[in-house]
């Protein structure tokens, strides 16, 4: 997608709305639809991946260090990994815009 | 030349389902429509055509069956009536969304309630703006042509766009007609393989049926609407050619001694051929009357509606259907739109007549085209009753 789909006219669109480019649904910005989100304090994770496991929109992976970050992108900032989490390494706080 | 033979028309429009070589007909029987499938689902038993056969438990999923195998390339058929229909409708409208040239027979019958198997044509008028191309077929010749145009229509590069096919339930399904075959090196000739513009398929993944935002569903309904618009010139174009083909010319309004007629009924399906006769019996008492037949219900054909009318200085409009708490019938709705803008213009007399398969006889068109010419004469301009409702 080269510009974003707000700016498509309707002559632009594929016969019967065919998405061509498969998988393009990562370019979809999920992470703006929330108000909390998640904040890690790696001193009391245990690595265990439970927020990874438990996270709707996958958008947890494992950085460097061996931490499980969340993807800001694609968290709608549901909560259930501070809510799983078993040591309260997590804590949901208000996002600045 | 193909032989004629007498058959009832349900057969004959399977037949040609047959002959336009599909792929998967998935259906649920209905009353008067199951006669069509009926018969299929032996063509594809006795091993006479080649196709999938998708018995299912409702016409919703007979819809979704043929979404899905027209999706792949596959030509699909589905056939219903009245609450079948209804049960349909909610796939009606996403596969003219998804630009999948599926064929639909409608055998036109009433909704429920109370409880009618007879004919009337509220069923399609419920998803009237679904988006499909919508034909509206007159005898048992007319339904088996149109699975041909249907077809080659629908599957069309510049239109891609699905067809229904409205027959009279009963009136016309259950008829026995003489119909005129055509052969089959013919039918293969006007109705090449379908290559689709896209498919399903492991080789090229696409996604169909995507979820749009605000911000962009305006843009597909837009492009939509346009495909639907511009199929005018392709319905004329394979018209022209079926005509070509078998010498049966069929145009979006039929007119029927129009010329210099001071009244001009207005019909759609199979009133045509009895209102004719009215025509005939009132022409032969010197009346000026004549006939416009709607053939192209969507896209509506405007501008040869209006050419075909604004001679005229009264027309009455006969719906099969009620719009409850309308400005009267469907069509007569879409006539007075089509009008509105002309400086100069016929008025407009409605009926509801023949619902639930009541019988309309030629005097019976004779009767409302009487009772219509007495009252616009005494200045009546929007004349709208249902016709022969006991007081």
């Amino acid at each position: 997608m080269t510009k974003p789909e707000s700016e498509w006219t309707w002559k632009e669109l594929p016969v019967g709305n065919v998405v061509l480019e498969p998988g393009n649904a990562s370019q979809y910005r999920t992470g703006d639809w929330k108000t909390l989100m998640p904040v890690l304090t790696k001193e009391r994770c245990i690595h265990c991946g439970l927020c990874y496991i438990f996270c709707p929109d996958m958008a947890y992976s494992v950085n460097e260090e061996g931490y499980f970050i969340a993807d800001l992108f694609y968290c709608k900032g549901c909560g259930i990994c501070a809510r799983e989490c078993p040591t309260g390494a997590i804590a949901m706080v208000e996002e600045e815009k | 030349m193909g032989k004629r033979v007498g058959m009832e028309v349900s057969i004959a429009a399977a037949e040609a389902v047959k002959q336009a070589n599909v792929d998967v007909i998935s259906a649920y029987p209905i009353t008067p429509q199951t006669h069509i499938v009926e018969h299929l689902s032996e063509l594809v038993a006795n091993g006479e055509l080649d196709a999938e056969f998708v018995p299912v438990e409702s016409e919703h999923t007979a819809m979704s069956v043929c979404v899905g195998s027209e999706a792949t390339g596959a030509r699909s058929f589905t056939c219903t009536s009245s609450q079948g229909l209804a049960l349909m409708s909610e796939i009606v409208f996403i596969t003219s969304g998804l630009r999948l040239p599926i064929v639909m027979i409608i055998a036109n019958r009433t909704l429920s309630s109370p409880l009618s198997i007879w004919n009337d044509h509220s069923d399609v008028m419920s998803i009237r703006d679904c988006g499909w191309i919508q034909y509206f077929v007159e005898n048992g010749q007319e339904a088996y042509d149109h699975v041909f145009c249907a077809y080659r229509l629908a599957e069309d590069r510049d239109v891609l766009l699905p067809v229904i096919i409205n027959m009279d339930g009963f009136i016309l399904s259950h008829v026995i007609e003489p119909i005129e075959f055509i052969d089959q090196e013919e039918i293969d000739r006007f109705l090449p393989p379908y290559k689709p513009l896209y498919r399903l398929h492991p080789d090229q993944p696409v996604t169909m049926g995507a979820f749009a935002l605000p911000s962009i569903y305006t843009e597909t309904k837009k492009a939509q609407e346009v495909a639907l618009l511009s199929s005018m010139p392709k319905i004329l174009e394979t018209w022209k050619a079926f005509g070509d083909l078998t010498g049966r010319y069929y145009n979006p309004i039929e007119t029927y001694k129009t010329e210099d007629a001071e009244t001009v009924l207005i019909t759609m399906g199979s009133f045509g051929e009895t209102a004719s006769v009215a025509v005939d019996r009132m022409r032969e008492e010197g009346r000026s009357a004549g006939l416009v037949k709607i053939r192209l219900w969507r896209p509506f054909p405007f501008d040869a509606f209006r050419k075909a009318v604004l001679g005229a200085k009264n027309l009455v409009v006969i719906d099969r259907a009620i719009s409850l708490g309308g400005p009267g019938g469907p069509v007569a709705s879409e006539v007075k739109a089509a009008l509105y803008g002309e400086e100069s213009k016929p008025t407009v007399y409605n009926y509801v007549a023949g619902i639930s398969g009541r019988d309309v006889s030629p005097s019976d068109f004779i009767k409302m085209v009487d009772k219509a010419e007495i009252e616009i004469e005494e200045g009546k301009k929007d004349g709208y009753e249902i016709y022969g409702v006991r007081e």
